[in-house]
């Protein structure tokens, strides 16, 4: 069986601007970027990771597959939306980083261990099993995803935050045992699995 | 003045920049009546208040000069200073007019003797300065004003300042009782040439124009480099009057951007390389110009002029849109962050002065025009339903002198069909 990353090299061939325009969220606007760099300029992480968005786009244009692909900089994008309200070629920027995120992780070519990553998965799988997050286990399984010993300092380290949130209502120690779900957690995982089947269609990766 | 004697025979040019006294001459001197209106109480419109022009970087004098002279000698053109266009109705033709024409408290008794300026003590910012430095509130708008005559600004005309101007002119010719007046013409044809207007710098947030007094605009350079200028031909700085002598070019400021304008402005590039060659003028070599831009649009046959600017070893290039301006407390210096698209260099770069070059956008953005009017998805004037009407000069496009006069004299000759066939509708 070839593998979903496979099909797409083959199919694509060496056109990788057109693998994203066709598969990646708000992909058809990579073309429209013009190299004035104001996203790079624009965002606060800049100088921390080392493809900004504008590098980003030009790579996809050039063809550097792999490279943008195996790129951790698109996890490391905050949805500060900082470079998106400045593109002067309204670019959805901040878009384009997590479609190209997705993108790269269900390829299987996202960096393993990305921390970011991790954090996203940790939350999604979440919401998928109960229909909402459950922010208590979401935050102990972000704890303990290095072991047990970190874990507990990770926990002790955060006490203080914790121990606001349950005061301010936003965390329920109780969820531990229980854990309240949305009210048809089948009815949820039956949608989620049409909607990944017809999103998979469309994008290839079926 | 005597009374209105238009008629849908003649031309009714609004605008008196180069592009507006472009259009009323061709069609003056092919024998049309021509009423040229100008809403300032001076022609000559922003091309006047340039240091230098490109591409001879000769003196606006020269060029307005002999239009000037043209002026004098045709007795086809009435121009109207101080007379902004209320309303316009009607079709190619047969157009009803309505013109609204402020009090400038002198007649046309004036020598321009400067009488009343040296009388008066109350000073206003100055229009042909940007507000840069004052003037008297009696004033003679700049050098090459046209016509040759004082104006009294409305702040001092009911006030012990006014009646000393009153009272020093020898010829008599303050009056102060002048009042607003509306006019109601009828005209063959409009043209257009209203001309562009800076578009608003405080509105580019990230560039703290409206926070930052050593960021500046490209025109206010203009002002700047002008002998006549606010100081007096020298680069200083708003902040201290030092000399500015490493100085930021940032282009596209507000051009090419869906959130401001989204035209490429065309003349700021040319504008921007000869702003470097000021800077090389009042400098020489200890002078540095550094340009940061998208691409340089030279068009057409400025690409020698760019070439020549580029051998300037003061003058240095950088290819990025700067994402941001932020400000050393210390001296005031503005701090230019961004990244450079030719190796992807993330810079932060003090310069002791910034200039934005600043987008055109048409100075009737947000005027209401006749329904008539064809704009483009930038305000600029395409033309009318019945084409009766056109743009002439930047009022139809970001265009700079030598396209704004080419553009001025194709609607002047459009203007003059319209009245011909006119003309000949009614004969028949
Ligand atoms: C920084 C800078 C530098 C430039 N340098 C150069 C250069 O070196 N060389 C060059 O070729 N070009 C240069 N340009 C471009 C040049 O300024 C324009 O090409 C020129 O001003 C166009 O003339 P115009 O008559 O079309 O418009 P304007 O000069 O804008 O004249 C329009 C006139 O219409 C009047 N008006 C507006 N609305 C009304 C109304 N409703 N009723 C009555 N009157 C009205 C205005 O008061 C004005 O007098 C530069 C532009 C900028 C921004
Ligand atoms: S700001 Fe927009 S146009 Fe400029 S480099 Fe970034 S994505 Fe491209
Ligand atoms: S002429 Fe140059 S500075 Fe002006 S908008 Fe066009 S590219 Fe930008």
């Amino acid at each position: 069986m070839t593998t979903a990353n496979e099909n797409a090299v083959a199919k694509y061939k060496n056109n990788f601007l057109k693998e994203v325009e066709a598969t990646v969220e708000e992909g058809h606007w990579v073309k429209m970027c013009m190299q004035c760099g104001v996203c790079a300029g624009s965002c606060p992480f800049g100088p921390h990771w080392e493809h900004s968005p504008q590098k980003i786009f030009m790579m996809i244009r050039a063809g550097k597959r792999e490279e943008v692909l195996k790129s951790d900089s698109m996890w490391m994008c905050t949805s500060c939306y900082n470079c998106m309200v400045r593109c002067p070629r309204e670019l959805p920027i901040t878009h384009i980083m997590h479609g190209l995120a997705n993108y790269a992780y269900r390829l299987g070519l996202s960096p393993k261990g990305q921390p970011n990553q991790a954090i996203a998965k940790l939350f999604w799988d979440s919401a998928l099993k109960y229909g909402r997050v459950n922010e208590l286990k979401f935050s102990l399984a972000m704890y303990f995803r290095d072991g047990f010993v970190q874990g507990v300092k990770n926990a002790l380290a955060m006490q203080s935050v914790g121990l606001g949130l349950v005061k301010a209502g936003r965390l329920n120690p109780m969820e531990i045992i229980s854990g309240h779900t949305c009210k048809d957690t089948s009815g949820i995982h039956k949608m989620i699995a049409k909607a990944r089947e017809i999103e998979d269609r469309r994008r290839g990766l079926a | 003045m005597t009374a209105s004697i238009a008629t849908n025979q003649t031309i009714l040019v609004v605008g008196g920049g180069i592009a507006g006294m472009t259009a009323a001459l061709e069609a003056a001197e092919c024998g049309k009546q021509v009423i040229l209106a100008e809403k300032t109480p001076t022609l000559g419109g922003r091309t006047s208040l340039l240091y230098r022009y490109f591409p001879k970087m000769c003196h606006p004098t020269c060029g307005l000069e002999i239009n000037l002279r043209r002026l004098r000698g045709n007795p086809n053109v009435r121009v109207m200073t101080m007379t902004e266009v209320a309303a316009v109705t009607g079709s190619r033709g047969n157009y009803a007019v309505t013109l609204k024409v402020k009090p400038r408290y002198v007649t046309e008794n004036c020598t321009a003797c400067g009488d009343c300026g040296n009388a008066v003590s109350a000073e206003i910012p100055n229009p042909a300065n940007y507000g840069m430095d004052k003037i008297k509130a009696a004033y003679l708008p700049h050098g090459m004003a046209y016509p040759q005559r004082f104006v009294i600004d409305p702040s001092i005309a009911a006030t012990p300042e006014g009646e000393k101007a009153k009272a020093a002119c020898k010829v008599d010719a303050v009056d102060l009782g002048m009042q607003e007046e509306t006019l109601e013409l009828t005209v063959g044809s409009v043209v257009w040439a209203t001309g562009w207007r800076p578009y608003d710098a405080n509105k580019i947030q990230p560039y703290g124009y409206d926070r930052y007094a050593n960021v500046i605009t490209s025109l206010e350079f203009e002002r700047l480099a002008d002998p006549r200028g606010p100081t007096g031909g020298k680069l200083l700085r708003p902040s201290d009057g030092k000399e500015a002598k490493n100085i930021a070019f940032i282009q596209c400021a507000g051009s090419r951007d869906e959130n401001h304008l989204r035209h490429c402005s065309r003349i700021c590039c040319m504008a921007t390389l000869k702003q470097t060659q000021y800077v090389r003028e009042a400098l020489g070599d200890a002078g540095k110009s550094t340009i940061y831009y998208i691409d340089i649009r030279a068009i057409d046959r400025f690409e020698d002029f760019y070439q020549n600017v580029q051998k300037d070893a003061t003058v240095s290039f950088i290819k990025s849109k700067v994402a941001r301006i932020a400000l050393n407390e210390e001296n005031n210096s503005p701090i230019l962050h961004g990244v450079d698209t030719e190796g992807y260099h993330r810079y932060a770069s003090e310069h002791d002065l910034v200039v934005l070059a600043v987008g055109m956008e048409p100075e009737v953005t947000g005027v209401k025009l006749p329904d008539d009017i064809i704009l483009d998805s930038s305000n600029f004037i395409e033309g009318s339903k019945t084409e009766g009407m056109f743009g002439a000069g930047s009022a139809s496009s970001p265009l700079d002198v030598n396209r704004s006069v080419q553009s001025a004299t194709a609607a002047a000759m459009r203007a003059v069909q319209v009245i011909h066939k006119t003309a000949s509708t009614e004969a028949a």
